[in-house]
């Protein structure tokens, strides 16, 4: 298997009501993510793109086809991915394994999302097609549901009382609004305190409005190489060394391991084996924190916290800048913005500017940070891991 | 290869409240709601068996925000039962205020109603869905 190179990256802002179309967003991110690796669009082999309510956010279908010759990459191979959230996540995972297996030297990743075209309820509507439709949508389930459901099983399962673990997850927010608030591109840019969390509006018990992350639009860009062209034309080049996916069925039937996630731990399990690391050699980590409990849901099953123990971190700080392992300091899903489609290339993007050391001037950097981990969830059982290394 | 417990079949019998689930030939595990293969052994040896409808809560959220089309059913409860042959299933809580609900439902004993939801522009056709009612004393 070759190595695979992440060379230029670009990000949009991410915001509410994007003046710009799907299509628009990401030739945008794509051209500045070819132009910064030193290539043209006839550069560009293939594309993988990540999006998943466009069909219904633009009544745009295939929009792969439309977005590769929109930004002059013509008639090339161009695929759409669709795994809810972590659709940008799986997008770059294909990538990397087309170019490691040497199928392609040069590929765009792309993803892109207009959640906020859509509306609350009817994005409320849509996001809960990542739940099982036949069988759980029925009961009004939805993903603040999912993660309300999650947070009291949570609660239950390692006896924590509900008011501690609600200040628990009101830390999770905290931080990643003070962080957010440093990154120009994020969303929700401003900072909170724990008891603007729990005055918020009451969304599903116990998960209040600032446990949630928004609606967004935006998009985000990678373009992957092999080592042979990376170390042609990039100085800076990171390295993709371990990717995972893992899958699992609906809620309900994941009774055996719930409040954890399964699919998880076997995609990172899968992706640190691939590098050669364990948790211990993380430096800084953007994972999946589409409502605050998830965070501490996913960073045990990461391998970072002793499980049931996520919430004591956040609120010691160890998972802050200069922590003992520093999450989602771009600001995460919470502040950044969750335009689900381009979610995990956003997650990449950030991680690779911490390993070429370039959150400095932000106030963001993670100092000497060598390894970085993205953590993706999508629906509740579609998880993806990227293991990137300088 | 023949799908033994359908969708359409388990939403006839549940619009009855009768919960049907499948009962695997070779681990003895119950499979509810109903796939092609077992959810513990993934075994194909499968048949149809009726289950009580009989659990205790493991977990439930009342939420104040819906999808679109649903708005007329807030507040609603969700709650997840472990059934007495096993499986945990989604539903509905429906006897009890919403405001009444706090954290010391987990464990409570509940039987199974159940309810149709009429479906939408995106849901192809309606569904039954279980609902829950106490089935102890406090
Ligand atoms: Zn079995």
């Amino acid at each position: 298997m070759r190595k695979v190179a992440v060379l230029g990256m670009g990000h949009s802002q991410f915001c509410f009501n994007s003046p710009r179309t799907q299509v628009e967003l990401m030739s945008e991110v794509a051209l500045d993510a070819i132009t910064s690796s030193n290539l043209i669009a006839k550069d560009i082999e293939a594309a993988f793109i990540g999006n998943c309510l466009g069909t219904i956010a633009e009544g745009q279908a295939t929009i792969q086809q439309f977005a590769v010759n929109d930004m002059g990459c013509l008639n090339i191979p161009a695929l759409r991915y669709e795994g809810a959230c972590a659709s940008g996540t799986i997008a770059v995972r294909e990538a990397f394994m087309h170019v490691a297996a040497g199928h392609y030297d040069v590929v765009l990743v792309a993803g892109v999302e207009k959640a906020t075209a859509l509306g609350t309820p009817l994005a409320t509507r849509c996001f809960s097609m990542a739940g099982d439709s036949r069988y759980e949508y029925p009961s009004g389930y939805t993903f603040p549901a999912a993660f309300a459901l999650l947070a009291h099983l949570y609660a239950s399962h390692y006896n924590i009382p509900l008011p501690k673990l609600k200040e628990q997850m009101a830390a999770v927010s905290v931080q990643s609004h003070f962080y957010g608030n440093k990154n120009p591109l994020a969303q929700l840019r401003f900072e909170i305190t724990a008891e603007d969390v729990l005055n918020s509006f009451m969304v599903s018990t116990p998960i209040q409005l600032h446990d949630c992350c928004p609606f967004t639009d935006g998009a985000a860009a990678v373009v992957l190489a092999s080592e042979e062209v990376a170390k042609k034309i990039y100085s800076k080049p990171c390295w993709i060394t371990g990717v995972g996916l893992a899958t699992s069925g609906q809620l309900s039937s994941q009774y055996r391991y719930l409040p954890r996630l399964r699919a998880r731990e076997l995609s990172v399990e899968k992706a640190y084996k691939m590098a050669g690391i364990g948790p211990q050699d993380v430096d800084v980590c953007e994972l999946h924190d589409c409502f605050s409990i998830a965070s501490l849901i996913a960073s045990e099953s990461l391998g970072f916290f002793e499980f049931g123990t996520a919430g004591e971190a956040w609120l010691k700080g160890e998972t802050k800048v200069d922590g003992k392992i520093p999450i989602n300091i771009s600001g995460g899903l919470k502040s950044k913005g969750h335009p689900i489609g381009a979610t995990g290339v956003s997650q990449l993007y950030h991680i690779c500017k911490q390993l070429r050391n370039e959150m400095v001037d932000l106030g963001l950097q993670v100092e000497g940070a060598r390894t970085g981990l993205v953590d993706t969830l999508g629906g509740d059982g579609c998880l993806c891991h990227l293991v990137v290394q300088r | 290869m023949d799908y033994k417990l359908p969708f359409k079949e388990y939403n006839r019998a549940l619009r009855k409240s009768r919960l049907l689930g499948l009962r695997c030939n070779s681990c003895g595990a119950i499979t509810c709601p109903p796939k092609m293969s077992c959810q513990e052994c993934t075994g194909l040896d499968l048949e149809v068996t009726e289950l009580s409808g009989k659990g205790s809560i493991v977990t439930y959220t009342t939420s104040f925000g819906a999808p679109q089309g649903r708005e007329n059913e807030l507040p609603y409860t969700i709650v997840i039962v472990q059934l007495d042959e096993g499986p945990w299933i989604m539903g509905n809580l429906i006897d009890m205020e919403t405001d009444k609900i706090t954290f010391d439902i987990i464990g409570r004993r509940v039987k199974m109603g159940s309810r149709v939801y009429p479906g939408d522009v995106y849901s192809a056709g309606a569904s039954a869905r279980p609902v829950f009612s106490f089935d102890d004393q406090i």
